[in-house]
């Protein structure tokens, strides 16, 4: 079996021209990684830029109101540039700085990555370039601007279904055409090895903190964390430091979009099958013959037809569990945290919120779930408004 | 089929230099297919690669991802695709390689896929997404049905092309540039310090593709390498003319072979 795997799901399935860019990756991360120098430097960025630790909260009125188990939500919102995918790409970023590139270039679905990237880029005097699907630069006309004023070139992306998955398909175009000077920051946990295992780490901060947090606030672990999972890289931050905490129950939830028994949805464990894409194996939404299917959800962020080959494996070995919510069950949730919280969380985030408002009130009181709030809102104000009927442009 | 001479890859390379062509399969129609690629053979070309249409061919550039959705709006399927290659094979003993990207090929069933391949005498397959590392996904099903699975090497490859090389079989697909398929004006990379590290350890035939168009460009490689392959300028005549490529693409085939052929005058 080569390298990169998590049971069978994994591995390299890549262009030979990126293959010794691979190696080369893996290479420099393990040393890094290990480098007192890079550590504290990315310790540095994560505290005094990005702001953390991100909190831990205890959601009283949500708690009280859904009657059961108490609630905490992990506040990524509130990370600079509103989303977890600022973990991911500062130490990117800075590692692919060490390697003596001198320009990124992203993916992103509804413009956090790009935009966290774009930052990143700022940040550390890189070129940056975003490639977006149309669909998804219409659905977040704002992001765009951002990144752009961020310095950043954004690429529209007109092939295929003109989403992310397209998005993705030509970062990968333009880094097998320019790769000497050039880092693919890829924004989840997908992709080839090592991009799985760098994503992951990086995003590991998110449980290691819920942890240390959670037991100085209750003295003990929670029963279960919730988060929401399109690649999946939130969702493996905030499940990787509980992996062998058997006693802590993890849950993913996908985007079932109109529901997962029509076409429109981007639930990939729920309807997926095996398949080998985007340079690995795992589970994808596929059509006859192994095309790969459009998928659809309200949020630009989940809309991704396949899942990170870590969450295969856990969901094939039953340690993690996953569900799905609709856009109907998001967008409630979205307006639910709003109101009774004054925290507007991202779409994609409401999906798991979604899903703690149907546990949480079948659970004891004395139980305790953490919901990862993954990003902030504001993005997607508009479009929930245009979805509920109000015309409101940005 | 017209004799019992067996098919192989080799035979392609048996007068010294081999044009290989590629069409995508169902682009415009499954029959044009077939039609197309006996007109190939006809003109000259001696080996096909047909490309099974794929939803996300990342590696392609603007003008085979155009061919992939023409076919895939003709819903052209896998079986569709074996099923233009018996038509052909009632007519002509051309090798025969698939290029697909590695899906397809796992959702239809390795073994059912490579069963197909050893009874309609299709001797290869080119997956851009197999690299030598993970091979062993198909190695040993492909072999047991005398399929070759074709070895990419690319100008980045460095180190890795004697690894490469030296387990290759069939032939060698050398990626002529960085980037997507697609014609280019110019090729900048040193093919001949390529060609030399992979003929230090194999005799196995080695092919230049990605961004040849003209016969000047054609006869150039040829004077360095095995073969020289042809994909999005043919891609490109069938995209243009539709149903009536026939006599463009015979045309336009001729004149890659005559300057491949004048390559070793």
């Amino acid at each position: 079996m080569s390298r990169g795997r998590f049971g069978v799901h994994g591995g390299q399935y890549m262009s030979e021209t990126l293959m010794n860019e691979l190696l080369n990756l893996e290479e420099q991360y393990n040393h890094f990684k290990e480098d007192p120098e890079f550590i504290e430097e990315l310790n540095t960025l994560l505290k005094e830029y990005a702001g953390r630790p991100s909190l831990l909260y205890y959601a009283k009125r949500m708690t009280e109101d859904l009657g059961g188990a108490k609630i905490y939500l992990k506040r990524e919102d509130l990370n600079h540039t509103g989303a977890h995918k600022i973990n991911n790409v500062l130490g990117q970023c800075l590692l692919a700085k060490k390697m003596g590139k001198t320009r990124v270039i992203a993916e992103t679905g509804a413009g956090q990555h790009g935009v966290a990237t774009a930052t990143a880029a700022a940040l550390l005097g890189m070129e940056c370039e975003v490639f977006m699907g149309e669909e998804d630069t219409k659905r977040q006309a704002l992001n765009v601007f951002r990144m752009e004023l961020l310095g950043a070139k954004v690429h529209t992306v007109t092939t295929g279904s003109k989403v992310l998955k397209d998005a993705v398909n030509d970062a990968f175009r333009e880094w097998i055409s320019r790769v000497d000077d050039t880092h693919y920051v890829i924004g989840s946990t997908m992709g080839p090895h090592p991009f799985p295992t760098i994503v992951r780490d990086f995003q590991a901060v998110i449980s290691e903190e819920m942890k240390e947090q959670i037991l100085e606030l209750e003295g003990r672990l929670p029963d279960m964390v919730i988060a929401c999972v399109g690649g999946g890289s939130n969702a493996m931050g905030s499940f990787y430091n509980f992996l062998d905490d058997d006693e802590v129950k993890l849950v993913g939830v996908e985007a079932a979009g109109k529901g997962i028994d029509t076409e429109y949805h981007a639930a990939t464990i729920a309807k997926g099958e095996l398949g080998i894409f985007h340079g690995m194996k795992s589970y994808f939404c596929q059509g006859n013959y192994g095309q790969i299917a459009p998928v659809y959800s309200i949020s630009a962020g989940l809309d991704y037809p396949g899942i990170g080959p870590e969450h295969a494996y856990l969901h094939d070995i039953g340690r993690a569990e996953y569900v799905s919510a609709t856009d109907d069950e998001a967008v409630e949730a979205f307006e639910y945290l709003s109101r009774m919280e004054g925290i507007i969380p991202a779409i994609e985030s409401s999906h798991a919120i979604a899903h703690a408002m149907r546990v949480a009130p079948e659970m004891n009181k004395d139980d305790i779930i953490i919901i990862t709030v993954s990003g902030r809102g504001d993005k997607d104000v508009a479009a929930i408004a245009r979805y509920k009927g109000v015309e409101l442009y940005e | 089929m017209s004799d019992n001479k067996e098919i192989k890859i080799a035979n392609a390379f048996d007068n010294g230099k081999a044009f290989i062509g590629f069409l995508t399969a169902g682009d415009p129609t499954i029959e044009k297919t077939v039609e197309y690629v006996l007109a190939m053979e006809e003109a000259g070309c001696d080996l096909v690669e047909i490309g099974i249409p794929f939803s996300d061919p990342v590696a392609e550039g603007p003008v085979i991802q155009e061919a992939n959705i023409r076919a895939l709006k003709n819903n052209t399927n896998t079986d569709d695709v074996f099923e233009a290659i018996r038509q052909i094979r009632e007519k002509s003993n051309v090798p025969l390689v698939f290029l697909t990207y590695i899906n397809p090929v796992f959702y239809y069933g390795y073994e059912k896929f490579f069963k197909k391949c050893k009874e309609l005498n299709v001797c290869g397959i080119i997956s851009p997404d197999l690299p030598y590392d993970e091979k062993d996904e198909i190695l040993d099903v492909a072999s047991r049905n005398d399929v070759d699975v074709i070895s990419l090497i690319a100008p980045t490859s460095k180190e890795r092309i004697q690894m490469i090389a030296s387990e290759a079989t069939g032939f060698i697909y050398v990626v002529s540039s960085l980037g997507v398929t697609g014609m280019r004006s110019e090729i900048r990379t040193d093919l001949e310090s390529i060609l030399s590290d992979i003929k230090e350890v194999t005799d196995v035939p080695a092919a230049v593709g990605f961004g040849i168009n003209t016969p000047e460009q054609a006869k150039n490689i040829a004077k360095v390498a095995d073969g020289v392959i042809v994909g999005s300028a043919i891609v490109n005549i069938i995209g243009e003319h539709g149903e009536n490529a026939r006599e463009p693409l015979v045309n336009y085939v001729r004149s890659m072979k005559d300057a491949i052929l004048s390559s070793i005058l």
